[in-house]
């Protein structure tokens, strides 16, 4: 049987997509290339993985004020992650998602969760109210990306 | 759930005013997210997102111009990828400097004041105690909170001009009194005084108290006046770039703590934190990668250099000529006043480059793509690395221009030492 969790949301979406649970906190101005959606950071635990499509779960809040332009990039060129799951409260990632749906680009789903039931490899769904499924706990293929037709 | 004057409710879906209500939009989104209860009106702003990240924060502001936004109250401009002043310092590509060059002619147009700064509060733009305002660039925040006693939190870029077009802010976070009080005191007393009355311990101070204490609160009690501002800008500038930290006291010098029980809000249980000598050469080692002894060049002004700090640049100088690249990044407020006192052709003289509206962190002005900079500055030091490529090597301003006239590092080192 699935595993449902309740979060908190801060920007409605519908997702499905594969957990990318980062090991460290990153800043993402400085820290994700907003060309690639690359993990950029010198000596980050995940430096060199892409969260391009992937359920990116942010184990904490750091960093620049400037990763609110970040995200909007990411969104922007279509190479940002699927949703973004937060462990602590914080506008400035929302704001990149936000000012993305005024200027008609696609938004992901941002979700408040801190939950260490989530772990890289596996496959989740995200609802509008902010339920989150784990289809399956076996998945591992980081690009094995279903994006939700939403 | 949020309460709003019936001006504050009409306006987000104010079709005769699309730029307001956009703007409107998401501050209401951005307020529901951080819980605040209410919008409290702001004087002024400083705006971080005119540095430009990809064509999409052009388009953004572009849009907000189009929609006939205008901003509210009075709005700085923090540096841009550009020198508008000497174009060709910036060796990006061509259609990048083009975008680059319409985001911040966007900002302009919005109504924002071409400051082009990331030290504003030295500009002219100096917030009173107790007022709140809409500021982001970190250093400025913590810089506005902590020496004028104004009141912002570290608003995003995005948002920025959405609240100077609005003038307002979501109510939380440093906007509440009660949440400025001090929750940790960080006592240096027993620090040795030729240390602490030193100029190059205060930016090592901030890179502690960043690293040290995340997003806390903290009073630092203990210090030897007289402190100078620029003093505060390099502790409060080093501590917003290795932590968290929007706003600092320090007992006995800044507005909102004439003494601790004041800053603490006379909590008795406030933990005390005592740092040693050990600590703190510890942390200016970490601000280096690189002790070999060569140097490619000299960084300084982040945050841009003050008058009083070039005034002493040009004093430890003494009419000697730098041997390697020797870069101060500097506003044109700072600027116009060297031309007007003649200062300009020593610092040209002197071998040193002059970098105005932007700065060597942000916009691709270093010679190549890898190095060693030395610089005074603990933000220099901490973002160089993964901005320019370069490794970074920490010194006093002294220690930077016997460093520059040499040609190869020569560091100071007593004052680490106990006496």
């Amino acid at each position: 049987m699935a595993t449902t969790l309740k979060s908190r949301v801060l920007v409605a979406g519908v997702a499905e997509g594969i957990v990318l649970r980062l090991a460290a906190p990153v800043s993402f101005w400085g820290g994700v290339s907003p060309q690639t959606a690359t993990i950029v950071q010198a000596g980050h635990p995940d430096e060199g993985t892409c969260i391009s499509g992937q359920v990116l779960l942010l184990p904490g809040t750091i960093g620049s004020s400037s990763s609110s332009a970040v995200l909007l990039e990411l969104l922007y060129r279509e190479i940002a992650p699927c949703a973004i799951i937060l462990c602590d409260v914080d506008a400035i990632l929302a704001l990149g998602d936000l000012v993305a749906g005024e200027m008609g680009y696609p938004t992901i789903p941002m979700i408040l969760l801190p939950e260490d039931r989530l772990k890289t490899g596996q496959m989740v769904r995200i609802e509008r109210a902010g339920t989150v499924t784990i289809i399956s706990d076996t998945r591992r293929s980081p690009n094995g990306i279903m994006p939700a037709g939403a | 759930m949020i309460c709003l004057t019936e001006t504050e409710r009409t306006l987000a879906a104010d079709d005769t005013h699309p730029a307001l209500a956009l703007a409107m939009r998401v501050l209401l989104k951005t307020a529901e997210i951080m819980g605040a209860p209410k919008l409290l009106p702001v004087t002024s702003a400083h705006i971080d997102g005119c540095l430009y990240h990809g064509d999409s924060g052009v388009y953004f502001a572009e849009k907000l111009v189009d929609l006939g936004g205008k901003v509210h109250i009075h709005a700085t401009l923090n540096v841009g990828t550009l020198d508008l002043i000497h174009p060709h310092l910036v060796r990006a590509p061509s259609p990048q400097k083009t975008m680059a060059k319409r985001q911040m002619q966007a900002y302009l147009a919005l109504g924002c004041a071409a400051s082009w700064t990331c030290a504003p509060y030295q500009a002219g733009h100096r917030p009173a105690l107790g007022e709140d305002i809409a500021w982001g660039e970190s250093n400025a925040v913590v810089f506005a909170n902590s020496v004028l006693g104004a009141r912002t939190n570290r608003y995003g870029d995005l948002l920025d001009i959405c609240m100077a077009l609005v003038g307002r802010v979501p109510y939380f976070g440093l906007h509440v009194p009660q949440n400025r009080l001090a929750r940790l005191n960080v006592d240096l007393t027993a620090l040795p005084n030729q240390l602490k009355t030193s100029e190059s311990f205060f930016p090592v101070l901030g890179a502690w108290l960043g690293r040290t204490v995340g997003s806390v609160v903290p009073a630092l009690s203990g210090l030897q006046g007289p402190i100078s501002e620029d003093q505060l800008k390099a502790l409060g500038a080093g501590a917003a770039s290795t932590g968290a930290v929007g706003l600092f006291h320090v007992v006995g010098h800044t507005p909102e703590a004439p003494d601790l029980a004041t800053a603490s809000g006379g909590d008795a249980e406030i933990q005390t934190l005592k740092p040693t000598l050990q600590d703190f050469r510890s942390e200016r080692d970490r601000l280096s990668q690189n002790h070999r002894g060569e140097i490619d060049c000299v960084a300084v002004g982040s945050p841009h250099f003050s008058y009083p700090e070039t005034r002493h640049l040009l004093r430890v100088l003494k009419r000697r000529k730098s041997r390697i690249p020797f870069y101060l990044c500097t506003n044109r407020f700072v600027l116009d006043k060297l031309e007007r006192k003649a200062l300009v052709d020593p610092l040209i003289n002197a071998g040193i480059e002059l970098v105005i509206d932007t700065c060597v962190a942000v916009a691709p002005i270093l010679k190549n793509n890898q190095g060693i900079m030395m610089t005074n500055s603990a933000k220099f030091a901490h973002y160089g690395p993964g901005t320019t490529g370069y490794h970074s090597v920490f010194g006093s301003l002294e220690d930077c221009v016997e460093s520059a006239v040499a040609g190869r590092l020569i560091r100071n080192e007593s004052l680490w030492q106990q006496p």
